[in-house]
């Protein structure tokens, strides 16, 4: 059955799945991003912004689809638009929660040597930032995976999302498992890619469970 | 010449941390402040580094007044803090980035070689040892040439052999390029070791005690009986401004105790 898929079919809907996880994560984290550092960097914003974010986190994103149907439509659009609100919480959080808890003291640091604002971001805040960032990243690239599902649930004629209703529908277990098998080596495969891209710069972290320092 | 005029400093809850400190700090000179906790040491430190203001009086190098940080004033603190995404070399050469490299790599290498780390330059700081990593904040604040160099308690955390060891080398490092320090410690020996003048504080309002003069040459025995004469008077005007009571001359001989808190 599932060398059965592999005629060509399930080429067309892996694709179809990892185009609206691309793009709903790029928005995710774009959107995330530029807001939890703003929030995270200047004090005014985030009193006005983040009382209205969490309050929105609090609804289950589901909770959303009926709307984004009838606002953008029952096609891409509402779908990439519901995965980038899953992956934009864990981010803006994480982007958030990192920029507030870098270290008082390193910033004194840069305060010393008369940084300059742009000189402080670069060379303090960016590389503090960018552990707890690699883990913001990584969860929500885990709900950017979550949502697809639940987005192509809602009507999609494409994608592993249809792929697993409709082997429901027509009764074939084995189309369900094969999805199941593909979503979790996506999910694993992009989740290494962001750990590999960011080894090298997290290099000089010490932590536990990273025994490669020379002691 | 570094000028401290009236510098008081009351925080924002009332405290009132340090009340018209007034000095004059000559050129080359080194200073060691010392007093119990809450006598407004490490407030005048933060104040004459620009870091925090004063809430009143100023504090003026070379006629400049000074109400940030400056390019002729380093900092150390109690704790390196050195950045841990650096190397070792990046982290000494961390001021310099406005030069071009090819006159910061010199002036790093030679930094790494005075503090004996030559060999540690490609390290994490998470891979050097207490002593180690605080040799590299020495390296990366004097690199910059200041002519005033501040010091937070620089050695407090540090064994007491390290801790020796690294007064000897700040010395070693001072004579390269006599900038004036400033000290503040609560090591009675650290005092004596290396400050041309201690200032005794009193707290709650901080102030100045009085001024001890050690004219002892360098390098100073740590054991010789002159030593221990103005270890005993540090550690009387401390008493006294605690108002304790001045041990008395039986008991002197025991006050060998290093560590003031």
């Amino acid at each position: 059955m599932v060398e059965l898929a592999r005629s060509g079919e399930l080429a067309r809907h892996v694709m179809a799945t990892v185009t609206r996880v691309a793009a709903g994560f790029g928005l995710g984290v774009f959107a995330g991003t530029l807001l939890g550092a703003i929030s995270g960097y200047w004090e005014l914003a985030r009193r006005l912004l983040d009382p209205t974010v969490q309050a929105l986190r609090a609804i289950p994103s589901i909770a959303w689809v009926p709307l984004f149907i009838l606002w953008l439509g029952i096609f891409e659009t509402s779908k990439i638009v519901l995965i980038a609100a899953g992956v934009f919480f864990p981010v803006y959080l994480g982007v958030m929660g990192a920029i507030l808890s870098v270290d008082r003291k390193i910033v004194e640091v840069g305060r010393t040597f008369r940084l300059s604002g742009p000189a402080m971001i670069r060379r303090i805040l960016l590389p503090a930032v960018l552990p707890a960032y690699v883990v913001a990243l990584r969860v929500g690239l885990g709900l950017g995976w979550m949502f697809v599902v639940a987005a192509e649930f809602m009507g999609a004629s494409e994608g592993l999302g249809y792929l697993l209703i409709d082997g429901q529908q027509l009764g074939k277990p084995a189309q369900i498992v094969a999805a199941i098998v593909i979503f979790a080596i996506l999910g694993k495969t992009t989740d290494w890619l962001i750990e590999i891209g960011s080894a090298p710069l997290l290099r000089w972290q010490d932590a536990f469970g990273r025994s490669a320092g020379a002691g | 010449m570094l000028v401290l005029n009236a510098l008081g400093k009351i925080y924002p809850n009332g405290v009132n941390a340090l009340e018209r400190f007034s000095a004059e700090i000559r050129l080359g000179e080194i200073v060691a402040i010392i007093g119990g906790s809450g006598c407004g040491k490490s407030t005048l430190l933060r104040a004459i580094a620009g870091l925090d203001r004063a809430s009143s009086g100023t504090v003026t190098l070379d006629e400049i007044k000074i109400s940030a940080p400056h390019a002729k004033i380093g900092i150390i603190f109690q704790e390196p803090r050195l950045l841990p995404w650096l190397s070792v070399a990046d982290n000494i050469g961390f001021g310099l980035s406005e030069l071009p490299a090819g006159i910061r790599r010199p002036k790093v290498t030679n930094a790494l070689a005075r503090a004996g780390l030559a060999e540690k330059a490609n390290a994490w700081p998470r891979e050097l040892s207490g002593g180690q990593a605080q040799r590299v904040a020495i390296a990366r604040a004097l690199v910059a040439q200041p002519e005033v160099l501040l010091l937070d308690e620089p050695f407090s955390a540090l064994d007491a052999f390290t801790r020796r060891d690294l007064q000897d080398h700040l010395l070693d490092l001072w004579a390269d390029t006599r900038p004036t320090l400033v000290l503040v410690t609560h090591d009675v020996d650290e005092a004596v070791v290396l400050a041309d003048r201690v200032f005794v504080m009193r707290p709650r309002p901080g102030r100045l005690f009085e001024e001890i003069k050690v004219n002892l040459a360098r390098p100073r025995d740590r054991h010789s009986p002159l030593f221990d004469n103005f270890k005993r008077r540090v550690l009387t005007a401390l008493d006294r401004s605690l108002d304790r009571n001045v041990p008395d001359s039986d008991s002197k001989s025991t006050t060998g105790e290093a560590m003031w808190w």
